[in-house]
């Protein structure tokens, strides 16, 4: 419960029309793209600026009212579902570009600035930021940052962490401050950049982002190859990055996600190969002409049934588009998807994905997958009914087993969507029992009264490791 | 659970039977509806006012997690119900189908007052299912106009009397028919030389009477396309206010009624030509779902609808000359969300020799007028229109096209709002074609 005496003083710094508690409201932010995960905030609050926020978050300190910074709600971990209540912070007022610094090729924003703008705002200037959820056009930048988010170019360019170089955040007792800036070389203390990068809200609030570009490639071209199976494509993966070239995205689809995308997008992807792997290559014009040319050649030689490159720029963002909607295409199928992203090393791909299809055999249900192949970053996908609690009971089997599998291939529980409620559980998996307590001391050390977005990242429970039977 | 109101626990208790529990599981939550959706943008992002935040509402009802209150029923009355979210989804959801599903159930709840109560009726039950009304009406409006009383009335600021916009709206109300030209409507045209097509027109009930102008015009171009024309004399209103007013009895009786008067007719195509209507149509097999004697043919009469434009495109139409002039299309949501038709008015406008189409910043974002909503949501409807007006005029173009008697009434409040009368006018396609026809001709 958020007292008569708090909601006044939050009244006082917002104004009555950026407080909202009506039921609509604490029902609209109760949840995020994860399913089955809902729980209604106690209020929702719009801060205008910083000090806004700083002045909040003291209040919140002080009545040790939990606080869950969301942006657009499409994490995948429910991040942002207010588990325990408390307020839902939303960033609608702090959505601007604050500057495009074209000598030091830096852009400063602020946390509720949908990712799209900016991709658009510095593409503009001929700048490129690299970093390309699937959720771009919807998500913000404070989502992003927060959450750890990938993309499909993850591959040669890295992931958001790669180009966050400045911040400022707001931490849980209301002291602003500031980490990194325009530097290229910067060592003066601990690295609070990257450590604020993926820490899910809960070790303070960004407010404001100032984030690495690169000059924009002069070229793209995206070419999509077509297999008899999943193994022939993950071969091909491996020869490409042996071959020494580094394709800006490489992608692949198994069969029912290929169908179910076809079935949405309409672009004329074949639904009867066993495996797709989408390809694109930037850069200056002859070296992306020598790679494709060269890729297309290691394809034909891992017996690929076709090779199509896209004739015009059209074609390949209709391409890219479409596997961009893989998650949601999914969804056709059955009432619940749940989507992982375990994630291997990539010369351990095609092994993994036999194995969840091993998996899903074996536990009865059906899993899908797609995913990052060129940067090992799987999507194996669950379409499910969670009314249905004993199917249910299944995938949760299936999924363990998928983690225990991945790890012990050297790989992580999450690749990108962070670890929120969902992966809390198995956070010990990965990091061991003595991993998981450095990160709470730090927690404390930063949030004593645990009112950052508390209940993510650290479960109450740690789930039993599976002994998986080989 | 607390409910304040007996009404609101048994509006609760109607959701949790009535709603397609299925098909508010189908939202997966992706977000992707967002960016789509125009109440979600003008609201400054509020997820409620948003089509994933709406059936999050919807559900949250059916779940018991929040009670119906007046809030939940405001922001389902703020929808348009263009449904630009449902080629935004990914994962299919019909969210048009929930809504009309929980308004359905919200107003067969609803305790109008007298007023309200007694203008619902008239209208649904009155006026537009009986031609014969709406055509008394339209009559009305004819003598007003045709006897200067129209006139007398806008001299004397007279029409300034009228809530909101309907003072403007009476300005840009086309000019109707005599009542006996409305009175003699023809059942069958022949086609102007060989046969290349033989369809069936849909009239509607406004595009009849208060659009007749377009509707002959509409068969002046089919018959110089080559189309027959049949016009089953026992259609009726297509019964798309009912539908998206929380009527669904009303629709489906009337939906019926057109099933009747066109199923023994040996058509390629039903024609209609405004987008509203036409998204009803096709809809009627899912409207008749569950009536095992309907639904069958319901699903027949739905396959065989198509908007005029498709089917022009389809056959080719004779040379169009117009003067040199730009002109810009505005989207019927209807028409391209649920019809997914945008290309062929486009590619006909192209058509037209001496014509320069310049495509208009979010043409297929609609334009606020949805039914009777810029009436009820007046506010909400005025600020998406006057946003839509700002793109408009970028384009530079002399001709607003639309496909729908209510954008094209909207269009033409824009304009008047945004003071262009005098640079800019708003034609229905059919129109726009024909014009385009007699002046090559000639």
């Amino acid at each position: 419960m958020i007292s008569q005496d708090a909601k006044k003083r939050f009244q006082a710094i917002v104004g009555e029309e950026n407080y909202l508690d009506s039921k609509q409201s604490l029902v609209a932010y109760s949840y995020d793209a994860t399913p089955n995960y809902q729980a209604l905030p106690h209020a929702v609050m719009k801060p205008r600026n910083t000090q806004d926020l700083s002045k909040i978050v003291k209040i919140c300190n002080e009545f040790k009212i939990p606080i869950v910074p969301r942006g657009n709600g499409t994490n995948l971990c429910a991040g942002t579902c207010p588990l325990e209540g408390g307020i839902v912070l939303i960033f609608t007022h702090m959505n601007k570009i604050l500057e495009i610094d074209e000598e030091n090729l830096t852009v400063t924003v602020q946390p509720g600035l949908i990712t799209l703008d900016m991709i658009n705002a510095v593409e503009a200037k001929g700048l490129f930021y690299p970093p390309d959820p699937s959720s771009m056009k919807i998500s913000t930048m404070g989502g992003n940052i927060s959450e750890g988010s990938g993309g499909l170019r993850g591959l040669k360019y890295g992931v958001t962490r790669d180009y966050v170089i400045g911040l400022e955040i707001v931490l849980p007792n209301g002291d602003v401050i500031r980490t990194g800036g325009k530097l290229a070389k910067d060592v003066a203390g601990y690295d609070f950049t990257r450590l604020m990068v993926g820490a899910e809200g809960t070790l303070g609030v960004v407010t404001e982002a100032t984030l690495k570009l690169i000059p924009k490639p002069e070229t793209k071209k995206t070419m999509l190859a077509l297999y008899d199976s999943l193994e022939a494509a993950g071969r091909t993966v491996s020869k490409i990055i042996a071959n020494k070239i580094i394709p800006t995205t490489l992608e692949f689809l198994d069969q029912p996600t290929i169908r179910v995308v076809e079935d949405f997008a309409k672009i004329g992807l074949p639904t009867d190969v066993g495996a797709v792997l989408l390809i694109e290559q930037d850069g200056p014009l002859e070296v992306v002409e020598r790679d494709i040319k060269r890729i297309a050649e290691i394809c034909e030689e891992e017996q690929a049934l076709s090779v199509q490159i896209a004739q015009t720029d059209e074609e390949g963002a209709a391409l890219t588009a479409a596997r961009r909607s893989a998650l949601s295409a999914l969804a056709r199928l059955k009432p619940t998807t749940i989507l992982e992203d375990a994630t291997v090393p990539r010369s351990k791909i095609a092994e993994m994905v036999r194995e969840i299809e091993v998996i899903a055999k074996r536990n009865n249900v059906q899993i899908c997958t797609f995913g990052h192949a060129g940067d090992g970053n799987l999507h194996p996908t669950c379409m499910t009914d969670a009314r249905d609690k004993e199917e249910m009971h299944r995938v949760e089997i299936a999924f363990e087993e998928i983690f225990e599998k991945a790890l012990q291939l050297g790989g992580t529980i999450t690749g990108e969507h962070g670890v929120g409620v969902m992966k809390s559980p198995y956070l010990a998996w990965k990091l061991g029992e003595e991993g998981v307590a450095a990160m709470k001391t730090l927690k404390m050390a930063f949030d004593p009264n645990n009112i950052m977005n508390p209940g993510k990242m650290f479960a109450k429970e740690s789930r039993r490791r599976l002994v998986v039977n080989k | 659970m607390s409910f304040t109101s007996e009404r609101e626990q048994e509006l609760a208790t109607d959701m949790k039977k009535g709603m397609d529990y299925d098909e508010l599981m189908n939202c997966m939550r992706c977000g992707f509806c967002l960016p789509a959706c125009p109440t979600y943008r003008e609201s400054g992002q509020n997820e409620a006012a948003s089509p994933r935040g709406r059936i999050a509402l919807m559900k949250a009802v059916v779940d018991g997690i929040m009670e119906p209150d007046e809030d939940f029923e405001k922001q389902l009355s703020l929808c348009l119900g263009c449904r630009a979210c449902e080629p935004a989804c990914p994962s299919g959801v019909k969210y048009g189908h929930l809504l009309e599903e929980a308004r359905d159930i919200i107003q067969k709840k609803k305790k109008h007052n007298f007023p309200v109560r007694l203008l619902r009726s008239i209208v649904f039950n009155e006026l537009f299912p009986k031609p014969n009304r709406m055509r008394a009406v339209s009559s009305l409006l004819w003598f007003y106009q045709s006897t200067g009383i129209q006139k007398i009335a806008q001299a004397t600021h007279l029409t300034k009397i009228a809530p909101g916009n309907l003072s403007v709206m009476e300005r840009v109300l086309p000019k109707v028919p005599s009542p006996s030209r409305m009175k003699n409507r023809p059942t069958h045209i022949a086609a102007e030389g060989t046969v290349k097509k033989r369809v069936a027109f849909f009239s509607g009930c406004l595009m009849d009477t208060m659009f007749m102008e377009t509707n002959d015009a509409t068969f002046y171009i089919l018959k110089k396309s080559n189309c027959e024309i049949i016009i089953p004399k026992n259609q009726n209103c297509c019964g798309a206010l009912h539908a998206h007013s929380g009527e669904k009895d009303g629709t489906k009786k009337l939906a019926k009624e057109n099933i009747l008067a066109f199923e023994n007719e040996k058509v390629e195509y039903i024609v209609s030509n405004a987008g509203g209507c036409g998204a009803l149509l096709v809809e009627y097999g899912h409207l008749l779902k569950d009536e095992p004697e309907w639904a069958e043919r319901a699903k027949a009469f739905s396959a065989k609808v198509k908007d005029i434009s498709e089917i022009l495109y389809e056959v080719g139409m004779p040379k169009l000359v117009l003067d040199p002039q730009i002109i810009t299309y505005q989207d019927s949501c209807h028409l391209r969300n649920v019809m997914g038709t945008f290309m062929a008015p486009r590619k006909l406008i192209q058509s037209i020799e001496g014509v320069t189409f310049k495509e208009m910043h979010d043409a297929d974002r609609c334009c606020g007028s949805a039914g009777v909503y810029n009436i009820i949501e007046e506010e909400m409807s005025m600020q998406i229109l006057d946003e839509k007006m700002k793109d408009a005029k970028a384009t530079k173009a002399r001709t607003l096209v639309t496909a729908n008697p209510g954008c094209l009434l909207q269009m033409k409040l824009g304009i008047e709002r945004a003071g262009l009368q005098k640079d800019v006018r708003a034609v229905h396609i059919v129109d726009l074609l024909a014009e385009a026809l007699k002046n090559a001709e000639a």
